[in-house]
């Protein structure tokens, strides 16, 4: 991300301050650069900043609404010793990370392979993107629509396939045994073709030159890919790795519409636990408390994984 | 690249299985769209076409798919156009002045974080607060969230974009008299409208596919098109028909941007992830 580094002055360096300005008193538009940036921080202040000090006072308070009126009490650490005892929290962590871990390697690997054949077609790559595009603009909410009905247990055409072939109908997404692996499928057709299209724009970035190289130089195509084009694209690998690691771990639409969670606890995730906690339990005070978790959770990932690349690469 | 020529029949025959992956669920939907119960349920694969469905989600007593609708249509629109004024100004500003570093440090992580943490955190507060400022059950209110969750990405395009820019265009305006404002109007908007259209469609697509904030905070008449497709799915009496028809209307801008602004999306996307 580069908007963490410092800015080259460009402008300010190259140009002087215009001395003749006539349609725009010069006052204001010598302070360009700050009223230009105002709309932003107000936005950040309003709708980030203040609600995350919000989460602090909510999440050691008891809150609650009483003749539509917001009540706070403070309550010191009592929603810390109800999330030392909740269970369904650990299950929704577990849950989510287990959902991460296989969604995202099943992602990265299939995507990456697709990119990579598609990047050796001269023509046609451009049509085979636009189709597999579709997923990624479509709301999440109409494809768990559309896969609530294709795992249908009376018409989905899942049964109807299994029918066709001779096996038992199932019940997919009611079958505790099958729950998690219903979701994770629906994520993985969602997801692969964000990973393909990160990975072809890489891919098609890569000089040719090593690759041609390697070719002169005999080596096989295992090889070429190994220690030519995977380490030329591993900027590309990690950052899609993160960013499909953080959404994944934000996963709620899909599940919200396939499972709600259920069968019981089987496909209970963080996302959904929390939003729970808000708006059907009204613990307002508990889902601050797990949302900070939740925060600190991300960001101490964030930063591990950072240091991890860090120490990996000066090594 | 790699791979010879004799072999590009097998690439072909992968990826065409991935298309008809991607492609089967869709169609499965739209065919159960323009069905009548009975065919649905039956799973027929013979079937006389209806436009019963379309004519239930929007035109039925109790109907409010056409209000939803609008609703998205609204939120979305304004969305991008706050998106596109904010963004812009904040990334002009942050490419091309003197900012020191501490600031834009802890800009940059503080717009960062944004990004990465989960809606989820963040809809409890917004909540409370809306609910004692009235934007809750407003389009107002959802207006305002989705242009701040779509700022991060949004900044981030646009200033590639600008980096991109010799900034000898905005000097000689400078000199030729423009001022700071004139010159970001005049040289720098027009340059990088591709960049903004790619802010624009993605932002507009994001909007409008949003469901967890649009769920909480709204109701009845405010409700979005994913918000009523989830009530939908969660009524106990069984209405696949319009179910698959309310699915189907919410693909179409996706649909229609795919075709008319393929490359921006393409390229916005990239960008917005990989920068």
């Amino acid at each position: 991300m580069a908007t963490g580094q410092p800015t080259a002055d460009k402008t300010q360096g190259c140009a002087p301050t215009p001395h003749w300005q006539k349609t725009f008193p010069q006052q204001v538009d010598s302070l360009f650069k700050y009223w230009a940036l105002i709309p932003l921080l107000l936005m950040l202040l309003v709708f980030s900043i203040i609600p995350i000090l919000q989460l602090f006072r909510m999440g050691f308070s008891t809150v609650f609404f009483e003749e539509g009126q917001v009540k706070w009490f403070f309550s010191g650490l009592d929603n810390y010793y109800t999330f030392l005892s909740d269970e369904v929290f650990s299950i929704a962590l577990y849950n989510t990370t287990l959902f991460v871990v296989v969604t995202v390697s099943i992602e990265m690997i299939l995507g990456f392979i697709l990119a990579l054949l598609a990047s050796n077609l001269r023509r046609g790559s451009g049509f085979y993107r636009t189709i597999l595009i579709i997923p990624i603009l479509v709301p999440a909410i109409a494809i768990g629509t559309v896969w609530r009905l294709m795992y249908n247990y009376d018409f989905g055409i899942l049964n109807q396939i299994l029918k066709f072939v001779g096996l038992p109908a199932q019940t997919w997404v009611a079958d505790p045994n099958l729950a998690m692996l219903c979701v994770i499928l629906v994520d993985v057709w969602h997801w692969i073709p964000f990973v393909f299209l990160l990975m072809l724009a890489g891919i098609e970035s890569l000089p040719i030159e090593p690759l041609e190289a390697a070719q002169v130089d005999g080596a096989s195509i295992w090889q070429t890919l190994c220690y030519v084009i995977v380490p030329m694209l591993r900027p590309t690998i990690l950052v899609t790795l993160m960013f499909r690691t953080i959404f994944a771990f934000k996963v709620f639409d899909e599940v919200y519409l396939l499972t709600g969670g259920g069968p019981g606890t089987r496909t209970e995730v963080v996302s959904m636990f929390i939003n729970r906690v808000y708006f059907q339990q009204f613990r307002w005070g508990y889902g601050a408390f797990l949302s900070l978790v939740t925060i600190a959770l991300i960001a101490l990932f964030v930063i591990l994984y950072n240091r991890f690349i860090k120490s990996r690469s000066l090594a | 690249m790699i791979i010879p020529r004799r072999w590009h029949w097998a690439i072909h025959l992968v990826l065409i299985l991935g298309v008809i992956t991607t492609l089967v669920p869709f169609l499965f939907t739209m065919i159960n769209s323009i069905k009548f119960f009975k065919d649905i349920a039956a799973g027929s694969l013979i079937f006389e076409p209806t436009l019963v469905n379309y004519e239930r989600l929007f035109f039925s007593k109790q109907a409010s798919f056409h209000k939803n609708v609008t609703n998205s249509l609204l939120i979305a629109f304004f969305t991008t156009i706050s998106v596109l004024v904010i963004a812009t100004l904040a990334a002009y500003s942050l490419e091309r002045f003197k900012w020191s570093r501490w600031l834009t440090g802890i800009l940059g992580s503080w717009i960062l974080l944004l990004h990465i943490i989960p809606g989820v955190t963040l809809v409890g507060p917004i909540y409370l607060m809306f609910r004692s400022l009235g934007l809750y059950n407003n389009l107002l209110g959802v207006t305002l969230v989705h242009t701040l969750i779509n700022l991060p990405m949004s900044i981030w395009v646009i200033q590639s974009f600008i980096q991109e820019l010799p900034c000898e265009l905005e000097e000689s305006a400078l000199i030729d008299g423009c001022g700071y404002l004139g010159s970001f109007i005049r040289i720098v908007v027009p340059l990088i409208a591709p960049g903004l259209a790619a802010v624009a469609v993605l932002t507009f697509v994001f909007s409008w596919n949003e469901f967890l904030y649009a769920l909480n905070l709204t109701s009845m008449n405010t409700a979005t098109i994913p918000v009523a497709i989830a009530k939908f799915a969660q009524q106990y009496e069984i209405r696949y028909g319009e179910m698959s028809a309310a699915a189907f209307v919410a693909t179409i801008p996706a649909l229609v941007f795919l075709f008319v602004a393929q490359r921006q999306i393409v390229k916005g996307l990239t960008l917005g992830a990989l920068k």
